[in-house]
């Protein structure tokens, strides 16, 4: 069992706080990808819960047990960094082994789960170069061997595909998701890239300024984000804003205008709302359609074929700028004229003054 | 306030370029761009020949001439004969049993100084780089508190320690204020003998320290951070990660320490004078005493002593190329 | 906030053992590496006599002296520790044998008898500056702090001069010829000059440089270090700059002169810096080569007078003070690129 579970945590720099009061539970074996923008917490957040860090307020319990006090090699964790941070004057058997070392495992037993960690993660080719004799892709194998070994608690994995190239980064994706699913140890992954988070997480806490926006599986973050930055975050490429005001609040619907007046319907609760009220309405890309004579007038400024896709950049009369991402090619050329409709199950809506979102009643997606 | 003279300064450097600038040119017409390179080697050159290269070839004649002329011209050939009169011993771990016995004290003395002093020096040296390595407060002024000696000369290192040593010095009366004895310090042979090897340490353990500390500072952080969270006591992690990434720059250490105690000099002769009696006598005072104080002057003898000890210094700067060369390779990755 | 920051510790929070032992060694390592500096300091002070009482008093004390009524010369004072006028503070008249004639200054007609183990000098803090304006009256310190200065600064300019020459040559040039060079200067960095002392002291004395400071100055200005760090850096100038200079008519010298030597000023300066260290402090080669006392350095200076049967240890000890004094200015305005450069150098 490797419950993790942060109670108010707090960590101050001086007079900075950094982290403002988190509360999380991470279930045994689930995958939790810690995300958000540069300078958001998540790292000093595992770097807490590895002990690498002085937690200054809350409790840090694993498996039920107050773990504050105790050192980084006490817990029972293993960690993979983004740096790779590999002995450099060890080979990588002896890179492996020497957590197993440090707690006096017999020799034979080293051996076995070092080769058996090699094996798992198609190292054992390289087992007696050094660090220095490999490619990136190589090392991070390593890195994440070096824990593998280890038979951890928790694996903590600190934004470890950064330093790859984009190719490498989806195989190695791939690979660890693979190894979650063979191990079934509980992993905390520390991302910037919502992608990484979207495709490997049973669980994605999103984080801002050092405190938790959202948590929840990718989908939940997806189709109901619970305020306007998730909603930005989430998704790729990101979702679209329309400044608005509240026209009209019934049951099911609620109707907004832009600033040209024009109007928009969104399936959302409207409770809280008044007419006139500011807002914000958002559509991600993916869900504006594009191509058909209905719809609000737009300029389309530039297209990108994919081939498999398309992604159109538009604006409407009044300046306002949306992407749209379709399917396939498309015979829309630059500076053609297009109407975008909205549907009102595909659309959010945010109260500009919190920036949380309305309760969706219809998810056009959702399954 | 500095300003005038940064202005001063800058005049006279574009007068000495106006200066020399005809002459250069006209030289430069005379050899081309390429080969002006020699023009401006030369000065490097005659002087390295002359002081450096001429020398090297003229010690030669000197260790296997006799007589106390310094003048070549005027010494007699004796082949080897200098060379045997230094190394002949029947023992030569008694220096008494040496026809040249002083040599030979010298070799012993130099021998265990070299010793003691690098082993003790490169000691203190990582434990004070070790400490200085972590967070403290003020890391900047204690690294000037051990490398201020460095700077001082070695007859001011000397006469300061020879003042605390006096025979009524501080030392003696905090001893005898604290009910111990006292030591008349410098005219007892073994402790002159420890008093050499401490002052020696004093004066320039500060320049390891400083050169241990960047060899501490260039291991990255990244790599104790995973040997902690790889279950790694303090202990492990210093014997097992950082003297092993260190080693590169303690062989450099090592080695230039080692060519500086087998030439130390200047503080012992302050200092003791290399006595009391030949206690301290090291080898590079018995080749000065020999070539340049004694009546008559020997210089065959300092000389083929002179090349005795270059051999010795030969191999340790060897080394120190070697040792130099894989510590910029090799490390970390 | 600034408690804090001095109970900066290891981890944890806690002050564990590694801290006490931590700043139980840099503490006692200000007391050694300080201490008896400053000690010769603080004796230096002190008048020969007070430098002769054993045991030391920590500062330099003088006796104190008081002017009294009806007495033409300054009297000194002293403290009665015992019999009957213990605890007066009395000036001394005069002393015959075992008993001290002494007055009250308050009261000087009333002449007292006080033993002389019953009383101690009254003493205050005083410096004896004599110590110091005597070097400039008697002991020729301005002649030794010239010859001094003379060879480092003289030798500190040519050895930067021709150091620089040659490792642009070598940096900057392709010649037939070169790797030679290179080697041959490498090579003498093996072979350092204290084994070399007859030979050279040969061609210095046929140069007639004997006795004098240029033969002091002459024989280690090509030193291959210097060459060595100088080429290095030089090698990091973009060889374009030097280029575009030839090709808007710019002369070797001018290249040399106007680009690269100010191009490399840090490592001048760490050249220079090592350079006047080195000279300032140089001993054994001076001492071979500088047998008249007035054209001793001030280390040879330091060195003769404290061989001498009746050391002068108060004019000794100022001497040795003001000798420091000047490169620890030097230190203590350059600190920051002494310490860079040789932790730079040393790796190398």
């Amino acid at each position: 069992m490797a419950v993790v579970e942060l109670e108010k945590i707090v960590k101050d720099y001086g007079t900075t706080r950094a982290i403002q009061g988190v509360d999380l539970r991470i279930e045994n074996g689930e995958f939790c990808v810690f995300v958000g923008p540069s300078g958001c917490g998540k790292s000093t957040l595992l770097r807490m819960i590895a002990g690498l860090e002085e937690i200054t307020n809350g409790e840090l319990r694993l498996d039920g047990q107050r773990v504050n006090e105790q050192r980084a090699s006490q817990r029972g964790l293993a960690m993979v960094f983004q740096t790779y941070a590999l002995y450099p004057h060890m080979t990588v058997r002896q890179n492996l082994a020497f957590g197993l070392e440090n707690i006096k495992t017999p020799k034979d037993e080293i051996k076995a789960r070092v080769d058996g960690a090699a094996k798992m993660l198609q190292i054992e080719s390289y087992l007696d170069r050094k660090p220095k004799q490999l490619s990136g892709g190589q090392r991070q194998r390593v890195a994440i061997g070096r824990a593998v070994v280890r038979e951890p608690r928790v694996f903590l994995f600190d934004e470890p595909l950064s330093n790859l190239d984009a190719e490498l980064r989806v195989t190695m994706r791939g690979e660890i998701s693979s190894l979650h699913r063979r191990l079934g140890n509980t992993m905390i992954y520390v991302t910037h890239d919502q992608v990484e988070a979207m495709t490997m997480a049973d669980k994605i806490v999103v984080l801002r300024a050092g405190v938790i926006e959202q948590v929840g599986t990718p989908l939940e973050l997806y189709n109901r984000p619970v305020n306007q930055f998730v909603a930005g975050f989430i998704g790729s490429p990101r979702m679209n804003f329309v400044d608005v005001t509240v026209d009209a609040v019934d049951g099911e619907v609620v109707t907004v205008k832009d600033a040209n007046g024009h109007a928009y319907r969104a399936a959302v609760d409207g409770s809280g709302l008044a007419k006139g009220d500011a807002a914000q309405l958002g559509i991600r890309p993916d869900h504006l359609d594009i191509g058909g004579a209905d719809g609000h007038e737009v300029t389309v400024n530039a297209i990108e074929q994919l081939g498999g896709d398309s992604y159109l950049y538009c604006e409407r009369p009044d300046g306002t700028k949306l992407t749209a991402h379709i399917a396939g090619q498309t015979p829309i050329k630059r500076g053609d004229k297009a109407r975008a409709v909205f549907r009102p199950e595909l659309s959010h809506l945010f109260r500009k003054d919190t920036g949380l979102a309305q309760k969706r009643l219809k998810i056009g997606e959702a399954v | 306030m500095f300003a005038p003279i940064a202005e001063a300064a800058g005049w006279i450097y574009r007068a000495v370029f106006n200066l020399l600038e005809w002459p250069m040119l006209a030289i430069q017409r005379l050899t081309g761009p390429q080969r002006i390179a020699w023009v401006f080697l030369l000065p490097n050159l005659v002087i390295f020949g002359a002081f450096t290269f001429l020398p090297i070839i003229l010690s030669f004649f000197y260790a296997t001439t006799g007589s106390d002329n310094i003048l070549l011209a005027d010494r007699p050939y004796v082949g080897f004969q200098n060379f045997s009169v230094l190394l002949n011993c029947e023992n030569y771990l008694d220096p008494n049993s040496c026809q040249r016995d002083l040599f030979w004290r010298a070799i012993h003395n130099t021998g265990w100084f070299v010793v003691l002093q690098v082993g003790f020096m490169i000691l203190f040296s990582l434990i004070t780089a070790l400490v200085l390595n972590q967070n403290i407060p003020f890391r900047g002024f204690f690294r000037s508190v051990f490398f201020y000696p460095v700077l001082l000369s070695p007859v001011v290192v000397a006469l300061i320690w020879k003042w605390v040593l006096q025979r009524f010095g501080v030392l003696n009366a905090a001893l005898e204020g604290s009910g111990l004895p006292t030591v008349n310090w410098l005219l007892e042979a073994d402790w002159a003998f420890f008093w050499i090897i401490f002052v020696s340490i004093w004066a320039h353990m500060g320049f390891y320290v400083l050169i241990l500390l960047a060899g501490l500072q260039s291991i990255p952080s990244d790599v104790y951070e995973a040997a902690e969270m790889d279950g790694a006591s303090k202990w492990r992690t210093f014997s097992r990660i950082t003297l092993p990434l260190l080693m590169p720059t303690m062989a450099v250490v090592v080695v230039l320490s080692l060519i500086r105690a087998v030439q130390a000099f200047d503080e012992i002769f302050v200092l003791t004078g290399g006595g009391p009696g030949s206690a301290t006598l090291l080898v590079l005072q018995f080749i000065y005493e020999t070539g340049f104080a004694v009546q008559p002057r020997i210089y065959g003898i300092a000389a083929a002593a002179s090349i005795l000890m270059a051999v010795v210094l030969l191999v340790l700067t060897l080394l120190q190329l070697r040792v130099t060369r894989n510590q910029a390779e090799g490390g970390s990755t | 906030m600034s408690l804090g920051f001095l109970t900066r510790t290891r981890g944890r929070g806690r002050f564990d053992i590694t801290d006490w032992l931590t700043w139980i060694y840099l503490f006692t390592a200000i007391f050694l590496m300080f201490g008896p500096v400053l000690w010769v300091v603080l004796s230096s002070f002190k008048t020969e006599a007070a430098l002769q009482e054993y045991p030391p008093t920590l500062l330099p004390l003088a006796p104190i002296t008081v002017s009294v009524e009806g007495y033409e010369e300054p009297l000194q004072l002293f403290r009665v520790i015992a019999g009957e006028h213990e605890g007066k503070v009395l000036a001394q008249v005069r002393r015959i044998g075992l008993m001290s004639q002494m007055v009250d200054p308050a009261n000087p007609a009333e002449k007292l008898q006080v033993n002389i183990n019953d009383r101690v000098p009254e003493r205050e803090f005083a410096l004896a500056l004599e110590n110091y304006t005597a070097l400039f009256d008697r002991f020729n310190f301005g002649l030794y702090f010239w010859n001094s200065a003379f060879i480092t600064v003289v030798a500190t300019i040519i050895t930067v001069l021709f150091n620089s020459m040659a490792a642009f040559a070598l940096s900057k040039y392709q010649f037939r010829g070169r790797t030679i060079v290179f080697v041959l200067i490498i090579a003498t960095l093996m072979i350092p000059p204290t084994i070399n002392l007859i030979p050279i002291y040969l061609v210095v004395a046929e140069l007639g440089l004997v006795n004098s400071p240029w033969g002091v100055i002459w024989p280690a200005v090509a030193t291959p270090t210097g060459v060595f760090l100088l080429r290095q850096y030089m090698l990091t100038i973009p060889d374009d700059l030097l280029d575009a200079a030839r090709m808007d008519h710019a002369s070797e010298w001018k290249v040399y002169w106007r680009i690269v030597l100010p191009l490399s000023a840090p490592a001048l300066a760490v050249l220079v810096i090592f350079s006047v260290m080195w000279r300032w402090n140089e001993f054994l080669w001076p001492l071979i080569v500088l047998s008249r006392s007035e054209n001793f350095t001030l280390q040879l200076a330091l060195n003769s007078f404290q061989g001498e049967l009746q050391t002068a240890w108060s004019n000794l000890l100022a001497m040795t003070i003001l000798t420091l004094l000047p490169i620890t200015l030097v230190f203590a305005v350059l600190q920051k690129y002494v310490t860079t450069g040789i932790a730079s150098s040393g790796v190398k």
